[in-house]
């Protein structure tokens, strides 16, 4: 009870530095946190999401371009593949499902994927889950210019069943570049916390015979999403025959493992990030240093008079020690409000960037680590004030003398 | 067997200039359980040092100072601690409270490193020197009076033996003063502490009945700025 009454009385009385050097463990906290889970989930969330397939065919080129374009809906279209390399692979024994998709058209910069009705019928884009329709809507009829609109697109351009629009050409929107046809949105999608969400769904051949697109590729298609029969055998035969063998096209597989390969080429990235997050951390423990050491002059008088009244100097020693731990430990409550605000503009920015919803209130193991470290970190902080309590000279203090 | 008793106790501090001066030097000294005694000695007298080793927070150089029975020099710094938490109460001439903390609780932590917070007995203290209903008050908005009255009530939270008491009213205008001295001499009474209270007041001393002066028993000789 002593001790904590002598830790409180201190806070109190060092309320305004108390509180400063607890923001700065409550920023250093939240930022470490913010950064571990941001890392962590948009990991497993990058290499997790596959839309329900397990390969990528597209032109000639990089294998990440490829999935980023096709499965994220990000970046350009590396090229076209032909109608009959379409059909080609829909036609190997290897292949379960076959689902082309073709890009180049947007409305309000939000993409228009065209495709085939088997996207919403065959594909389970995670296991178990198909694409679903929010109440009062249905899929496209593939031979009208009807669409069909992700939950995300949907919600922020205010679109719904009965709604027209025009779609504008290219991937990144220009008012000028607006196409003559008008689609009618006859679905939302239900939200599938995937790259889906930020696209408009359209019918293959609408997207193929845009106006203004070029005729004689209007049977191409931007990419084919496959989904093998008998996953790693068929796999590896077809990346002999596309990749290997052939020099025509790219086949992306597994897409896991592209994303994956990502991941380590940009892994310095996070490095930097975490070593960042590490130094902010270093400086408001040294902070603490810094505002209880400042004030050792003032309180030595009141130590010492607490040495008289018969406290040990390890209890000094402790109050100190403790003293710092709280205020880290302060901080550390008020870093979860930091890490809800910072997790909240980056669950959105990346959300409306690539679709991927973070759960940033999922338990992740920082959120039990990280506290204790930088609990710990505070109450070695205040080992030097601490020492220098210690060493107080009691008589020298208990002013004045006759 | 006394209370306290001093025998060959010395101390010497160490000048700027590098010269030694001894400050005291007891030869012997001794003070009766629940007895009351004023030591006098004018200002630069050793009377502070004196009490600090007493109360042991000062380590003499030679010589003991043995209080209820334990050596105090035999003792680890700790087991002085521990003795002074729990046999001596002090006194300061500026009072010495702790200013973040109210009275009751400046009363508690007086009480906290011996035999442990009791806030019943800190309460009927305080209400004992007529602070009963400024418990929740910090001492900066105590008069100067009040506020000795609370540094006697923390001095006696510890149910001590004895009680030293430094200067008490040396803060005080003459009607504090007296009501000061007086109620630490039947506080210390009625609880069954001794009192060793030094100070230089002739006035203070004149309301004792036993006076020593400090010059007869510290028998140094140094410059009167040598001592503290």
């Amino acid at each position: 009870m002593t001790l904590w009454l002598i830790i409180l009385r201190s806070l109190r009385q060092h309320a305004l530095s108390t509180v400063i050097t607890a923001l700065s463990i409550a920023l250093a906290g939240g930022l470490l946190m913010s950064v571990w889970v941001v890392k962590e989930q948009s990991q497993a969330a990058f290499t997790g999401v596959n839309g329900g397939f397990d390969a990528v065919l597209g032109a000639r080129g990089s294998k990440l371009q490829l999935v980023l374009n096709s499965i994220f809906h990000l970046e350009n279209s590396p090229g076209n593949v032909t109608a009959a390399d379409y059909l080609d692979i829909k036609k190997n024994p290897g292949v379960a499902l076959a689902v082309p998709i073709a890009v180049g058209d947007n409305y309000h910069g939000y993409r228009l994927v065209g495709t085939i009705p088997e996207m919403f019928e065959q594909v389970e884009y995670a296991p178990g889950k198909h694409y679903e329709l929010e109440p009062g809507g249905r899929f496209f009829d593939p031979a009208r210019k009807e669409a069909v609109a992700g939950s995300f697109v949907a919600q922020k351009m205010g679109l719904k069943v009965g709604d027209t629009f025009h779609p504008y050409h290219g991937l990144i929107f220009n008012e000028k570049d607006q196409h003559a046809e008008t689609y009618v949105v006859v679905g939302v999608m239900k939200p599938s916390n995937t790259p889906s969400d930020r696209v408009i769904w359209i019918p293959l051949e609408g997207l193929q015979k845009m106006s203004g697109h070029d005729p004689n590729m209007a049977t191409e298609v931007s990419a084919v999403l496959v989904k093998l029969k008998g996953g790693g055998a068929a796999g590896f035969r077809m990346d002999m025959m596309y990749n290997r063998q052939g020099d025509r096209l790219t086949f992306a597989w597994p897409i896991a493992a592209t994303m994956t390969d990502l991941f380590s080429k940009i892994s310095w990235f996070d490095k930097v990030l975490a070593l960042v997050s590490y130094l902010v951390a270093l400086v408001a423990t040294a902070s603490i240093l810094a505002s209880i050491y400042n004030s050792m002059n003032e309180r030595r008088r009141e130590i010492a008079i607490l040495r008289a009244l018969g406290a040990r100097r390890r209890i000094i020693f402790g109050a100190i020690i403790l003293e710092a731990a709280a205020i880290s430990t302060l901080g550390m409550l008020a870093a979860f409000v930091f890490y809800w605000a910072i997790m909240t503009g980056a669950t959105a920015v990346i959300r409306a960037q690539t679709g991927i919803v973070l759960e940033p209130f999922q338990f992740n193991l920082v959120m039990l680590w990280a506290p204790a470290a930088l609990i710990a970190l505070g109450a070695v902080a205040g080992v030097v004030p601490a020492v220098k309590a210690y060493r107080t000279d009691v008589a020298g203090h208990l002013v004045p003398s006759s | 067997m006394p209370l306290l008793d001093i025998s060959q106790l010395k101390k010497t501090f160490i000048a700027p200039d590098g010269s030694k001066h001894t400050v005291i030097n007891v030869k012997n000294f001794s003070l009766a359980d629940r007895a009351q005694v004023a030591l006098a000695g004018e200002s630069g007298s050793g009377k502070t040092t004196l009490l600090h080793l007493i109360a042991g927070i000062l380590k003499p150089d030679s010589g003991s100072v043995i209080i209820a029975g334990q050596e105090m020099s035999a003792l680890s710094e700790s087991q002085r601690d521990r003795l002074r938490a729990t046999t001596i109460g002090y006194i300061f001439q500026t009072f010495n409270l702790l200013q973040g903390y109210t009275c009751l609780e400046n009363v508690l932590l007086g009480m906290s490193f011996g035999p442990g917070a009791d806030r019943t007995f800190a309460r009927e203290l305080l209400e004992r020197v007529g602070l009963g209903n400024h418990l929740k008050h910090f001492p900066r908005q105590l008069s100067t009076g009040q506020q000795q009255r609370a540094a006697v009530a923390r001095a006696l939270a510890n149910r001590p033996k004895l009680v030293l008491a430094d200067e008490p009213t040396g803060n005080l205008d003459h009607k504090n003063a007296t009501e000061a001295l007086s109620l630490i001499r039947t506080a210390c009474h009625e609880n069954g502490a001794a009192l060793l209270l030094v100070s230089h007041d002739r006035e203070v001393l004149a309301q004792f009945e036993t006076v020593q002066e400090l010059e007869r028993i510290n028998q140094t000789e140094m410059p009167e700025e040598g001592k503290t």
